[in-house]
């Protein structure tokens, strides 16, 4: 059932401010959302301020300098810096993106506000957990399945084939599509969202998988695939430019063409 | 608590092996209606403000009738199916069966008593 209002231990409340860089004149504020299932108490949100002279330009930069710096406490993922990995997905400016490749100067607003991916279970601070989101991806069976023999060299794939495989091979499993997602947050249990439905036609659509039949079979279902309504915040999110939104239409149209 | 794995709660009941019929009907019929309610529309807003003796000419034309009974069956057929979805969005458990039970009742319901007016006007 839909939740209109948070449980009680989950309300957000005011939390720390923490003192201001002294003599810096170039101050930006940042609210994040703090959490920590060690000590009963509800999310906060803390209230930071960055000298932005001595800060980089991204937002995971001045999330580092915060942990570094001022509360090395505050939590969250990073790795490769560079929006390749995936790690650092949160909730920026109320948009869900990668820390590492969204600019400061992106943010209109003068307060940065900072959250973990919404509609997901926090381990702490900044981290969703990301277990059943994994778990949808793993059960698109996302490797290539064949059938013939294995050719002694290579599995040959023509240039055209090999170019609808644009705009897919690229998603990073970050999570920020799914978690933009209505459909995804009302029915994560049994749909499995842009992410997982992306990756499930993008083998689907190569041209060496032969295993296409299974997968559409494993498809059909009015949850699994069919609880997306084009709302398109997937694609509007996604930190890196691609378009869950149709690669799903495209599998609904494949879906059609085994019947019609 | 249930001690499931991750990939067994993914997985949940597997597929349900349908609901492509349910968007192609709802692709076609939507096209459809985007064509019939205009119709209707011009129909039922010529016989807006009419006399008895009007209204019931119009309704008991062949286009007419025939465009408002299409209109009646394949929209409340379009508007259970739509609601049904939107019940299964946003409900879960008994209360959704109720609903969509709910739903699909009413919505016949409609559709018998529309036909029933419309017959009744027509014939």
């Amino acid at each position: 059932m839909v939740q209109l209002t948070l449980p009680k231990n989950s309300r957000i409340r005011t939390g720390k401010t923490w003192p201001k860089p002294e003599g810096a004149t170039n101050v930006r504020e940042f609210k994040i959302y703090r959490w920590n299932p060690d000590d009963g108490e509800n999310p906060r949100v803390d209230t930071y301020f960055l000298d932005m002279d001595k800060c980089g330009p991204m937002v995971l930069d001045a999330l580092i300098k915060i942990k570094n710096e001022i509360d090395p406490t505050l939590t969250f993922r990073r790795s490769c810096r560079e929006g390749i990995c995936g790690s650092c997905a949160m909730n920026i400016d109320g948009i869900n993106t990668l820390a590492c490749i969204y600019g400061m100067e992106d943010i209109k607003t003068p307060v940065v506000k900072i959250y973990p991916l919404p509609h997901m279970s926090v381990v702490k601070d900044l981290i969703p957990d990301l277990t059943h989101f994994y778990a949808q991806h793993a059960s698109i069976m996302p490797w290539l399945e064949t059938k013939t023999n294995r050719p002694q060299k290579e599995w040959k794939q023509s240039i055209e084939d090999r170019k609808k495989l644009d705009g897919l091979y690229e998603c990073v499993m970050c999570a920020s599509c799914s978690t933009s997602c209505p459909s995804y947050w009302w029915n994560s249990d049994r749909y499995l969202g842009p992410a997982a439905l992306l990756h499930a036609y993008r083998w689907i659509i190569d041209s060496r998988d032969e295993a296409t039949g299974e997968r559409l079979d494993d498809l059909e279902d009015p949850f699994k695939l069919y609880r997306c309504h084009t709302i398109m915040n997937c694609a509007k999110t996604c930190p890196k430019g691609l378009n869950p939104a149709a690669a799903i239409a495209e599998i609904k149209r494949m879906m059609v063409n085994r019947i019609v | 608590m249930r001690y499931l794995t991750a990939r067994k709660r993914a997985e949940g009941k597997g597929a349900a092996h349908h609901g492509t019929e349910h968007h192609w009907y709802m692709t076609v019929s939507g096209a459809g209606l985007a064509l019939l309610v205009p119709i209707f529309i011009f129909i039922f807003g010529r016989a807006l403000g009419g006399s008895y003796e009007e209204v019931v000419a119009t309704f008991g034309r062949p286009f007419p009738a025939i465009i408002t009974g299409l209109v009646i069956v394949v929209g409340l057929r379009h508007f259970v199916s739509g609601f049904t979805m939107m019940v299964e969005d946003y409900t879960h458990g008994t209360t959704r069966k109720l609903l969509v039970i709910g739903v699909i009742t009413v919505s016949y319901f409609l559709m018998a008593a529309g036909l029933f007016a419309l017959a009744k006007i027509a014939l």
